[in-house]
C-alpha cells in the first residue's frame, strides 16, 4: 500500500493520460463510426463496399499490430506524428469499426415505417437517416457502445507497447522501482475497474433517458 | 381539367406475383377517390406506387403533369407535395407530436422555425389534439397518433394526400375520430386517395369508388351506384361479404 500512495503522483499522472487518450479517441470513434454505419446502409454501392471493407478491416487486425505499423512503419515512409496523436488515431479508426457495427445492429431496430414517413414527406436520404432513423437507432445501441467504450479504455494500456506513458506503463515503471508488482498493479487494476464501472453506469442512465417506447 | 394523378398502363410484380395489372386511373383535382377491394388485390401496392414508395415495373404515374422522377433530390421535392398517411401511424417514436409536426417543413421547405411551430399548433387544434403537441407518439392512443400523422402531412400543405388503410390498426371506438377529420379534409377541396375498409366512409365522402381485385381495377363508379348495385360479379361477391355484419 505505502508502495502505491508513494507513487500516486506518477500512477495518477499515467490515469489522466489513460482518460485523455481514451476521451478523444472515444469521441473520434463514435463520429466515424457513425459515418461508416451510415455509408454501410446507404444507397451508393461503392460506399456500402468501402465501408464494409473498412469495418472488416479493423474487426480482424490486431489492435497491437496496428500500433506497431502505424507507430514504426508509417514515420518510414514519411509520415510522422507525435507518438501520443499516432495511438489516438489508431484507437479511433479501430474502435470506429466497432462503433460501426453497433450503430448498424442499431439500424435494424428502426422499424421500416420510420424510414417510409420520412421519405414520403420528402426529406432526402441524408435527412432521413439523420434526423429519423439514425437518432433512433443510436438510443437502442447506447448500452453496447458503452461497452466499445470501455473495451476501449482497455486497449488503450496497449499504447505502453509502443511506449506511451499511460497507466500501465506508469504502472511498470513505478513497480521496476519499488519491485512490489502484486500492489502496484492490483492498483491499478483497481482504477481500470473504477472507469470501467462508471462507464457502465452512465450508459445505463443515459440509456433508461434516452429509451424509445414504441 | 388536367389531372392531378394520371396513371396509365401500369404493371407490377413481386417476383412473379403480378400484383398490378394494367391499371389506368385519373384522378381530378378536388376529387376522393376510395380504393376498396379484397386483402391482396393491389390496392395498397397502388396507393405506394403513387408516390414512389413502390415502383412500377412498367407504365407511367404522372401527379400534377409531373411524371414521377426516379428517386434522388426531385422525388423528395414531389414527395413533399404528395402528403401520405399510414396504416401504422408512423409516427417519429423519437421526438414530441409537435417536433414531427414541425421537422419536415423546417428540413424540406426551409420554413423557419417560429413559422412552422404556429402552423403546427394550429394544425393540432384541427384534428383535436390541441393539449398533445409536447406529448411523444408512444403516450397517445391509436387515433390520436393517427390524427396526428394526418396533422404531420398536412404541415407540408400536400397537393394530394393518399390514405393507405388508416384505420385498419385501430380500435373500432377510435376510428370515426379519424375518418371525421379525413372527411373535414375532403369537404375544404383535399385531392384524396383513400385505401379503406370503411364502407360507411367510401358511401358518405367519396366522390367515387374504385373496387380491386387480383390486380386490377374491375370497376369504378360513384359510391351511390357502387354500393346501389355493383356491376361485376366480384364487386357484388365483396360486397355481400363486407356488409353482411
Amino acid at each position: 500500500m505505502e508502495a502505491l500512495l508513494d507513487n500516486a503522483g506518477p500512477l495518477l499522472q499515467g490515469l489522466l493520460t489513460t482518460l485523455w487518450i481514451a476521451a478523444v479517441s472515444g469521441v473520434g470513434a463514435l463520429v466515424l463510426g457513425v459515418l461508416v454505419a451510415a455509408a454501410r446502409v446507404s444507397p451508393v454501392p461503392v460506399l456500402r463496399g468501402v465501408a464494409f471493407g473498412y469495418v472488416q478491416l479493423f474487426l480482424n487486425v490486431p489492435l497491437l499490430a496496428l500500433l506497431v505499423l502505424f507507430v514504426f512503419a508509417l514515420p518510414d515512409v514519411g509520415l510522422l506524428m507525435p507518438l501520443t496523436t499516432t495511438v489516438v488515431v489508431v484507437l479511433v479508426v479501430y474502435e470506429a469499426a466497432y462503433v460501426a457495427e453497433a450503430v448498424r445492429s442499431g439500424v435494424n431496430t428502426v422499424p421500416l415505417g420510420q424510414a417510409e414517413a420520412a421519405r414520403a414527406l420528402g426529406l432526402t436520404f441524408l435527412q432521413s437517416l439523420r434526423l429519423v432513423v439514425l437518432p433512433q437507432a443510436v438510443r437502442a445501441v447506447v448500452q453496447p457502445l458503452g461497452n466499445v467504450l470501455i473495451a476501449l479504455v482497455m486497449n488503450t494500456a496497449l499504447a505502453a507497447a509502443v511506449g506511451v506513458v499511460e497507466l500501465t506503463s506508469a504502472t511498470n515503471k513505478v513497480n521496476l522501482v519499488e519491485a512490489q508488482p502484486i500492489p502496484i498493479f492490483a492498483g491499478a487494476g483497481v482504477l481500470y475497474m473504477l472507469v470501467a464501472l462508471t462507464i457502465g453506469l452512465l450508459s445505463g442512465v443515459v440509456e433508461r433517458r434516452v429509451a424509445i417506447v414504441r | 381539367m388536367a389531372a392531378m394523378i394520371t396513371v396509365s398502363a401500369v404493371n407490377k410484380y413481386f417476383g412473379d406475383l403480378h400484383v398490378l395489372r394494367d391499371i389506368d386511373l385519373e384522378i381530378a383535382p378536388r376529387e376522393v377517390v376510395v380504393v376498396v377491394g379484397p386483402s391482396g388485390s393491389g390496392k395498397s401496392t397502388l396507393c405506394r406506387c403513387l408516390n414512389r414508395l413502390e415502383t412500377i415495373d412498367s407504365g407511367h404515374i404522372e401527379i400534377d403533369g409531373r411524371p414521377l422522377p426516379e428517386e434522388g433530390s426531385e422525388l423528395a421535392r414531389l414527395r413533399s407535395e404528395v402528403g401520405m398517411v399510414f396504416q401504422s401511424f408512423n409516427l417519429f417514436g423519437h421526438r414530441t407530436v409537435l417536433e414531427n409536426l414541425v421537422m419536415a417543413p423546417v428540413a424540406v421547405r426551409k420554413v423557419p422555425k417560429a413559422v412552422a411551430r404556429d402552423r403546427a399548433l394550429e394544425l393540432l387544434d384541427r384534428v383535436g389534439l390541441a393539449g398533445k403537441a409536447d406529448a411523444l407518439p408512444a403516450q397517445l392512443s391509436g387515433g390520436q397518433q393517427q390524427r396526428a400523422a394526418i396533422a404531420r402531412a398536412l404541415a407540408m400543405e400536400p397537393k394530394v394526400m393518399l390514405f393507405d388503410e388508416p384505420t385498419s390498426a385501430l380500435d373500432p371506438e377510435l376510428v370515426s375520430g379519424v375518418l371525421d377529420v379525413m372527411a373535414d379534409l375532403a369537404a375544404e377541396g383535399m385531392t384524396m386517395v383513400v385505401v379503406t375498409h370503411e364502407m360507411g366512409f367510401a358511401r358518405r365522402v367519396a366522390d367515387r369508388v374504385v373496387f380491386m381485385d387480383a390486380g386490377e381495377v374491375v370497376e369504378q363508379s360513384t359510391p351511390a351506384e357502387f354500393f346501389a348495385g355493383a356491376r361485376t360479379e366480384r364487386a357484388r361477391s365483396f360486397l355481400s361479404k363486407v356488409l353482411a355484419h
